[in-house]
């Protein structure tokens, strides 16, 4: 017997992606909509506290964090489009309140239900495979107008939570994508939040040899589970002109050709 | 102790980048080791590398967490060999332990086999301050002692030396005539090397591990230097930092698999040395004396701090370096001490005082790559985070060194994304204040502090007219119910 498909999520929108990318999140809707998952925005939510956490601020980054709880207690899954977020979420948070049982108990308890978004993808997806075995993943790109699209692997992602596979498969699963090999694919892109404006050569560095296997990989479309990467790497390609798009794993789900 | 230059990082580390020479030598080198020391892992399979981890791991844990316990049975071990330990709480006390020894035996020349802890305690300079030779013979060491500069790298000390500078530093300081054949640069190291290991009357070495139950000092070595340093001169002293200890040869086994592995992608180094005390009555040949001098400095505030602890477990291996982003980019000398890369940053901090390196911490994407090679799973990246609340938030003043500038902008930060009105207002504002740079909804090189050294490399994009908040009002908030 399998587990029966996640029906309900409740979206954390990251703040880079409220801010500045907002037709991510509508991507991310409409991908889980699609599967027949019914998602809700919980009131009041803006940013998880990464930023200050990263940053050594714990005081403030508790602030923001105890918002977070505060909104998402009651959820059933809680969705996350980033790795970043995530980790911070269903890991650090534990750290972050090693020494308060209260809020412990309850960030202990949340990181059960987070799901960053390609995970809750592959869930949704394995049970749906599973109750209904159908030819359509093996349906041909022959002739299809294709993109290809590079993976980049975040960090926080494959790291903290562990997450490799996954966003790989579901590309390799979609029509009208093909996924190109990324040269030295799992090193950082060099955004590391701060990092990029308070270590600017070291980080400029570790961008460009990022673009560099990028162009070496063919790919039309670089995507990844990330917009914090995305926004270097795609500010990068946008200040030199090149043509590759950058683009969050959502929108490439969503609409590959876009 | 030797020179601490961490407060430097930021101009080291940028004119590290800008120097190809040491971009390709970092970069292609620790790719080298890396990809050796996946190959080796593959070779023996990633599960089980994974039990090796976790038993080493395990054997630390107990070792670091029984310190004073092992630390005593050690010492009684060694003693009973016919040695004799000396404990060090510091550099200058380490330094003088060595300088009392030369003193009392009337030491004139000692060979060297490598020694990170002696790098640390800059012991090269207090000894030939009292007139004696010193003669690295690790030949990497050998090299940068030649050229008068310190290691670049855990386990290849003159990594960011190119095989011309090598041959060329060979022919002024050596007088033999210029030569970059490799056998040929060997060949004139071992002649060089051979009437120092005769005429010694000291051999000084470091330790790979101690163990505790039989009071035997171990070390991994390639080029069979460190056997003659502790078996041909009269007196050997070995010295090492007191986390080196671990309880049995049976837990000695674990870690000689997993060093040269890690290190080197070796199955075994070409030479394991184990010295338990001095000549015995019945050897034929080995030094009459046998001093093990054992290193604190600093380490016990790493041992007292839960959160630092585990950075005790480390094994110098380097495989955390050869894997690092921002090592392989900026080398081993910008991080300003004897211990570079992602362990550096920990333990330098710590070692030379926090206020001193407060660049290190920082100075990390949180990539997590050290903490996946690490042989020995040590959690680095949670380290760095740890040591970077110390700097904005330790109550204790001479820690607590973040820039008042980080302080506030973290306040304003936490104070906007607090409150939803407050945001709204804020992203008004912004939109307002990068109007005049932009153009075609991008952010092209700016003026603006901060956003400068973002846009100096990046375009940004400008928020757009509706943040998600609102398109989910307007929109998507009645697809569900």
């Amino acid at each position: 017997m399998t587990e029966p498909a996640p029906r309900r999520a409740s979206l954390f929108i990251t703040c880079i992606i409220d801010q500045l990318y907002p037709d991510v999140g509508v991507s991310v809707v409409r991908a889980l909509r699609r599967r027949g998952v019914m998602v809700d925005f919980p009131a009041g939510q803006t940013c998880c506290g990464q930023p200050l956490y990263n940053a050594g601020f714990t005081a403030e980054a508790k602030r923001l964090a105890v918002r977070v709880l505060d909104a998402f207690d009651d959820c059933e899954r809680m969705v996350v489009p980033s790795g970043s977020c995530g980790a911070m979420i269903r890991v650090f948070y534990q750290d972050l309140f090693a020494d308060e049982p209260e809020l412990l108990r309850r960030a202990a308890a949340l990181s059960e239900r987070v799901y960053e978004f390609t995970e809750l993808l592959t869930e949704v997806d394995g049970a749906a495979d599973a109750a209904a075995p159908s030819d359509d993943a093996a349906q041909s790109d022959a002739g299809a107008d294709v993109a290809a699209v590079a993976y980049h692997p975040s960090c926080h992602l494959l790291r903290e939570m562990g997450v490799r596979r996954g966003p790989l498969d579901l590309l390799e699963a979609a029509s009208g994508v093909s996924v190109v090999d990324l040269p030295d694919a799992e090193q950082c892109c060099g955004f590391g939040g701060a990092f990029a404006v308070k270590y600017p050569h070291i980080s400029e560095q570790m961008l460009a040899d990022k673009v560099e296997a990028i162009l070496q990989s063919g790919a039309a479309t670089v995507t990844a589970c990330d917009m914090g990467c995305l926004m270097h790497i795609g500010g990068a390609i946008s200040r030199r002109g090149l043509p590759v798009r950058a683009r969050h794993i959502a929108q490439v789900l969503d609409d590959p050709a876009g | 102790m030797a020179e601490v230059t961490t407060r430097d990082f930021a101009a080291a580390s940028r004119a590290a980048v800008q120097d190809p020479q040491l971009r390709r030598a970092f970069g292609s080198a620790g790719a080298g080791f890396d990809g050796a020391r996946r190959d080796a892992i593959d070779e023996v399979t990633p599960e089980v590398w994974e039990q090796w981890r976790q038993q080493a791991r395990s054997i630390k844990e107990h070792a670091v967490g029984n310190l004073d316990y092992y630390l005593e049975l050690l010492e009684r071990n060694v003693a009973a060999a016919g040695g004799q330990v000396h404990f060090a709480a510091d550099a200058n006390q380490a330094n003088a332990i060595v300088s009392e020894i030369v003193r009392t035996r009337g030491v004139k020349v000692a060979t060297k086999s490598k020694s990170m802890v002696s790098e640390e305690l800059g012991l090269n300079h207090v000894l030939e301050g009292q007139g004696v030779a010193v003669f690295e013979t690790d030949l990497g060491e050998y090299i940068i002692q030649l050229a008068e500069e310190t290691p670049s790298h855990l386990v290849a000390p003159a990594l960011h030396k190119t095989r011309g500078e090598v041959a060329r530093l060979f022919a002024d300081k050596l007088g033999v005539p210029y030569s970059d054949d490799i056998e040929e640069m060997a060949r004139v190291a071992r002649v060089a090397l051979r009437q120092k290991f005769l005429d010694a009357d000291m051999g000084i070495s470091g330790a790979n591990f101690l163990v505790a139950e039989t009071g035997t000092l171990v070390i991994v070595t390639n080029e069979g230097n460190g056997r003659l340093c502790t078996s041909a001169p009269r007196i050997h002293v070995g010295i090492t930092g007191m986390e080196k200890v671990i309880p049995s040869m049976q837990d000695l086994a674990v870690f000689l698999r997993l060093l040269p592995r890690s290190a080197t992608g070796q199955r075994i180094t070409s030479y394991v040395s184990m010295v338990t005390g001095p000549k015995r009555a019945a050897d034929e040949d080995g030094p009459e004396e046998f001093h093990l001098v054992i290193v604190d400095n600093g380490r016990s505030r790493l041992l007292r701090d839960p959160a630092l602890r585990e950075s005790l477990y480390c094994i110098r291996c380097g495989a955390c370096l050869n894997i690092c982003p921002v090592y392989q980019r900026v080398g081993g000398h910008a991080y300003g001490w004897v211990y570079p890369g992602p362990i550096g940053s920990i333990v330098t901090p710590e070692l030379v005082g926090v206020a001193q390196a407060k660049d290190l911490p920082n100075a990390s994407t949180l990539c997590g790559a050290c903490r996946e090679a690490c042989p020995v799973q040590i959690n680095i990246p949670r380290m760095l985070l740890h040591l970077r609340h110390e700097l904005a938030e330790s109550p204790d003043s001479q820690r607590r060194t973040a820039s008042d500038t980080d302080a506030l902008l973290a306040r304003g930060f936490a104070a906007v994304m607090s409150k939803p009105l407050l945001l709204k207002v804020a992203r008004r504002l912004g939109r307002l204040a990068v109007k005049s740079v932009t153009r075609d909804g991008k952010i092209g090189r700016s003026r603006l502090p901060f956003l400068s050294r973002w846009t100096a490399a990046r375009d940004l994009p400008a928020p757009p007219a509706r943040s998600f908040s609102d398109i989910w009002r307007d929109e998507l908030s009645r697809g569900d119910r």
